[in-house]
């Protein structure tokens, strides 16, 4: 970005003016300052291919250097000169808005999510191992928690000393590798008080990753090593073992068996009892299927889009009519101090939206709330569904009508006062001049802004859930709530505490795109026939 | 026609045509306002809890504000929203001023397509794709931890991504509105693309910069859900992030000092606000005409 070599305005509007070409002269300091920044991006560049290098990213590696010798090119070269003034914008709006639109719709046909995370081979590991137990006849072994990186976040690892031989090995979640003798030291009593290459965990280190530790399992030939208190480990045998030959999981005891189910990415029994661990499998349309298909699932989706919908319109229909009222009030050169209402008025707008939505939450508290208090009242605001929907849409008028009122204004002074004058004189009340002449002139002008304020409010995340939280939520259910968007259901499905359904909330996304996609696409197509109606 | 049945007139007129008008005022500003109100009786109220905040302030002390920074990081979130908030607005800013000029004054192959396809993206949010986001991130923390979670510059490009957008469209309708032979007797001149750029079309269009600029900083510092999945270590968080901590648990007990940190969190976005209030009216209604 800076002064060009020799380029001619041929790609600028009209060279039909006969612009002679001609050399420009070349300043330093342009060419300094091209200089420094491609110097720049090459800097980063190789500074982020050192990890992808380490990693074996071979892909990731062959983007930058592509992207990066692009870019060079780009910035190097006197042509494509709409390109370099695109391109950086570009590149952020690929890497982090399209790619994960892309992701998240393919991740909307797995069933990725909690028990579904890795591969099938991962899910078999997984299952043995969490089904160790301690049987008669297990080794037991003097453990000491150690980490090969940052002792409060680092990979855990054991040190365990074979109680028969004194041989010390180390285990991680890939298996046990024997530790030569000469790089640890070992107390009496087989405890490893220090070993090369490893921070060992001291007592308050591993008490705070106490749970870390249960959890850990260092897997072995027979079943796994487990801790059991914080100093001692053993092996332990797995209950339930992988058979490659039915590819099913056996339990030994029992005699249960669970066969590998590809569709659903599941060992499930014959009684239809699912492992909880399971793999990442492709599933189609399964997770749109499930919308539709589901009872207990569409049932509470289709009421909570039609609240969606109403929320959507109430909230910019509200704001709209509300801001446009003290617009056309303020909107008289006989009014006094309208610049005081003005400054007054729009304080709303300039408050942080986030906490006066916390704010007003308290507001409605019902036993301490301000709203209950001032007007003598003893509603329970969230707890009830209509006077739920009523508050969280009370609030977005207040926080939204500034807004509206600063836009109409500015609309309302770019319509000439001759065309209100003229329908007066022509015997029209000013209810009749409004209505016919300034509010469809007035809708011209902002139906875009109302699109894109019904598209906003229709995936108001923070309106819900910084108020109501979705809530009140029905007895039986405790997923959807009267209050629910999309959006807030669909965070709950993939962040909520019920486990992460990361392929099915990446289906509800993109069900919520492709409906705002139509509604808005519709609009725009309507509000275009109206502007050459009107203009 | 008597003295007084004709002041009596003039004040019914005065009452239809302007009195309503100050009655609308009025009513719209105390709605305003009583929340605000509420916001600064608690903010300076000694004790400090929801139950005893009144609409009016019972007492005053500075308690709240001393507490805020002394029991809360709030000083750190503060400087964190307003290093992010500000860069990422001035970066969106340029990033989509460079889109606009492109879109506005040069035509080139793919330029319908590419005005449409913004239109398009723009309206799948980016928290919709939080899913992927927070699988993309869980990769990026691992090979550069310091754009990875956790960091301020790796949220700041992540809010870049939606750079160009609204914001393009926005311009460009200002843009198209600056007389083209502004740019073409400039280069007639001999002045290069870029020099037309920085040095005639930049200032001339420093209102709607200024506009953009401002509403990109309010919604960034607004923004919760993005920062609440990046954000979890205490002393990387936003001020939005951080606050909603101080009042998820303890919600009544807090109330005071969370009401002290609405009004300093208001306070740089009010007075940027009052110093451009005449652009934003002009700004936001040429952008919406064009639209």
């Amino acid at each position: 970005m800076s002064t060009q070599l020799a380029e001619p305005g041929s790609d600028l509007r009209t060279p039909a003016r006969g612009v002679a070409r001609r050399e420009r002269p070349v300043t330093a300091a342009g060419l300094l300052t091209k200089a420094i920044l491609l110097g720049l991006v090459v800097a980063i560049a190789i500074w982020a291919a050192m990890p992808l290098i380490d990693a074996g990213a071979w892909v990731g590696l062959a983007v930058l250097v592509v992207g990066t010798v692009g870019l060079c090119y780009l910035y190097l070269t006197p042509r494509h000169i709409p390109a370099k003034y695109l391109v950086p914008g570009t590149l952020f709006l690929l890497a982090f808005q399209v790619f994960p639109v892309l992701y998240t719709a393919s991740t909307a046909f797995t069933n990725f999510g909690d028990g579904h995370r890795g591969s099938k081979e991962d899910a078999i590991v997984a299952i043995q191992t969490s089904s160790v137990t301690q049987v008669p006849g297990s080794t037991e072994y003097a453990l000491s928690v150690a980490t090969t990186g940052d002792p409060a976040t680092g990979p855990l690892v054991f040190l365990v000393t074979d109680p028969t031989t004194g041989v010390v090995s180390a285990g991680d979640t890939e298996g046990l590798r024997t530790l030569s003798a000469a790089d640890v030291t070992v107390a009496p009593g087989g405890k490893v008080t220090a070993a090369d290459g490893y921070t060992l965990l001291n007592f308050g280190q591993v008490n705070a990753r106490s749970q870390e530790v249960t959890d850990f399992a260092v897997p072995t030939s027979g079943g796994a090593i487990r801790s059991s208190g914080l100093s001692r480990a053993y092996e332990g045998k797995a209950l339930r073992a992988y058979d490659a030959g039915c590819d099913c999981v056996r339990d030994t005891v029992t005699g249960k068996t669970w066969t590998a189910d590809a569709d659903l990415g599941a060992f499930v029994a014959a009684d239809g009892e699912r492992l909880i661990q399971g793999w990442q499998v492709n599933v189609g349309l399964n997770n749109f299927a499930r919308l539709i298909t589901d009872s207990t699932i569409s049932g509470p989706f289709l009421s909570t889009l039609v609240w969606n919908l109403v929320f959507a319109i109430g909230s910019t229909g509200g704001t709209f009519v509300l801001g446009l009222l003290c617009a056309l009030a303020l909107h008289s050169p006989r009014v006094r101090g309208r610049n005081i209402y003005r400054v007054l008025l729009i304080l709303p707008y300039a408050m942080p939206a986030f906490a006066m939505l916390l704010i007003w939450r308290d507001m409605f508290n019902t036993d301490f709330g301000l709203i209950n208090n001032l007007f003598g009242l003893d509603v329970d605001w969230f707890g009830q569904e209509w006077s739920a929907r009523l508050a969280v849409i009370g609030v977005q008028l207040w926080l939204g009508y500034p807004y509206m009122f600063l836009v109409a204004t500015g609309a309302l002074q770019a319509i000439p006062a001759e065309l209100t004058e003229a329908s007066s004189i022509d015997g029209a009340s000013p209810w009749q001049s409004f209505r016919r002449v300034t509010l469809p002139l007035l809708l011209v002008a902002l139906s875009p802004l109302l699109i894109s304020s019904f598209a906003y409010n229709f995936n108001n995340f923070n309106a819900i859930h910084l108020t109501s939280e979705g809530g009140p939520f029905p007895a039986d259910n405790s997923s959807v709530g009267a209050t629910d968007l999309l959006i807030t259901y669909t965070y709950r499905l993939a962040f909520g505490a019920a486990g992460a359904q990361y392929g099915f909330a990446a289906a509800v996304s993109v069900f919520i795109f492709a409906l705002v996609a139509i509604i808005s696409a519709v609009s725009f197509r309507r509000t275009r026939q109206q502007e050459e109606v009107y203009t | 026609m008597s003295a007084v049945d004709s002041s009596r007139a003039r004040r019914g007129r005065w009452l239809t045509q302007v009195g309503w008008r100050h009655l609308v005022g009025l009513v719209a500003v105390v709605f305003s306002l009583f929340p605000i109100v509420f916001v600064v009786s608690a903010a300076i109220n000694p004790l400090g809890t929801l139950s005893s905040t009144e609409l009016l302030p019972t007492g005053a002390s500075l308690d709240n504000f001393v507490n805020l920074f002394r029991d809360t990081e709030f000083g750190r979130w503060f400087l964190n929203s307003i290093l992010i908030a500000g860069l990422a607005a001035a970066a969106s800013v340029f990033l989509s001023a460079l889109a606009a000029y492109a879109f506005s004054r040069m035509r080139f192959r793919g330029r319908r397509v590419g005005l449409l396809a913004l239109l398009l993206i723009q309206m799948f949010p980016q928290f919709l794709a939080i899913v992927a986001i927070f699988l993309i991130f869980t990769k990026v923390t691992d090979l550069w931890p310091v754009i990875g979670f956790n960091t301020s510059w790796g949220l700041m490009l992540l809010y870049l991504g939606t750079a160009l957008g609204v914001n393009t469209w926005l311009m460009k309708g200002f843009f198209d509105t600056l007389p083209k032979e502004l740019d073409e007797s400039a280069t007639m001149d001999g002045a290069s693309h870029v020099q037309v750029f920085f040095r005639i079309m930049l200032p001339l269009v420093a209102p709607i910069l200024a506009v953009a600029g401002l509403l990109a900083f309010i919604s960034t510092i607004n923004e919760f859900l993005i920062a609440n999945v990046f954000l979890t270590q205490a002393e990387s968080k936003t001020l939005a992030v951080g606050m909603y901590g101080l009042v998820a648990g303890e919600r009544n007990a807090n109330f005071g000092i969370f009401a002290a940190g609405t009004l300093l969190t208001a306070v740089p976005t009010v007075a940027v606000f009052q110093f451009l209030q005449r652009y934003i009216v002009s700004g936001l209604t040429a952008g919406a005409v064009k639209g």
